[in-house]
């Protein structure tokens, strides 16, 4: 079942990347102000509700296990994590190409751009803690912990443009900034595009977790005999 | 600044899907490490549950 989902999950994710490219670059025109550059909003946006997505479900999976010490739960947080941190990392480089042509620099201290670093070393601080601790009750036990610490910096990156003077463009949906109608469907359609590419990877993960798993029981198995 | 705007778009594109890139390559080359394992051990096993 699963392997069929993420055939048709991929199958569907490049038809849709397909229609996009081609709406980007053949329907719509450059923007009046910054020229050519926005349409990196079509894959920055996306990566970064994705990666909060990912983060969330980590979120979920980590409430979950410490509640009812399901590993399976447990894979799930580490998968989710996983896949959230590549669209994290997407985030912030497309964001730096955005800048270094709006802004004429690649990085700047701004609340939003700094919390979403925080949040991309928390994130990778959990994949380290994973890799420190042995014992995998213990293991999945402060990884929870330690998720569900991290999620706090996800409210602070989504509302930091709200809460304080920031460089960074206001939200182009719901919020003060605004987008042609035309660029909007394409950046829909796009999330969506993402989105499935982020459930592939987060399928594929989540099996090689579970099969980690089986390994470990039969190296037990391995070692009473 | 137009052809400059428009290479900094496209290096921005090739970026994003360089990191998603190299996941899946790191995904992959963790699952053939997982699938040795596994058969490594199941085949151990098997030996062992013979003698």
């Amino acid at each position: 079942m699963r392997e069929k989902l993420i055939i048709v999950f991929s199958g569907i994710a490049a038809i849709l990347l397909a229609r996009n490219l081609g709406a980007m670059f053949l329907s719509l025109g450059d923007e009046a102000q910054q020229g050519a550059i926005y349409r990196i909003i079509f894959f920055h946006v996306p990566a970064a509700w994705t990666s909060f997505l990912g983060f969330f479900t980590a979120l979920v999976a980590s409430v979950l296990f410490l509640k009812n010490k399901n590993f399976r739960n447990d894979a799930l947080a580490v998968a989710a994590t996983e896949v959230g941190l590549a669209f994290c990392a997407v985030n912030l480089v497309t964001g730096m190409f955005w800048g270094r042509i709006i802004w004429g620099i690649w990085w700047t201290w701004d609340w939003r751009l700094t919390s979403m670093l925080i949040c991309f070393i928390l994130y990778g601080g959990y994949l380290i803690l994973r890799r420190a601790v042995e014992e995998p009750t213990q293991r999945a036990t402060l990884a929870a912990i330690f998720s569900i610490f991290a999620f706090a910096d996800v409210p602070i990156v989504f509302f930091s443009i709200k809460w304080w003077r920031t460089q960074h463009p206001q939200p182009v949906l719901w919020g003060g900034g605004s987008i042609d109608p035309a660029m909007r469907s394409v950046l829909y359609w796009n999330f969506l595009a993402v989105l499935l590419i982020g459930v592939v990877l987060l399928l594929v993960r989540l099996r090689q977790e579970e099969v980690q798993r089986e390994i470990d029981a039969l190296r037990r198995e391995a070692h009473a005999i | 600044m137009d052809s400059r705007n428009f290479t900094f778009m496209f290096y921005g594109f090739l970026a994003a899907w360089l990191i998603l890139v190299a996941y899946v390559v790191s995904l992959v080359s963790r699952e053939r490490k997982i699938k040795r394992e596994l058969d490594s051990l199941k085949s151990m096993l098997e030996e062992q549950g013979r003698k």
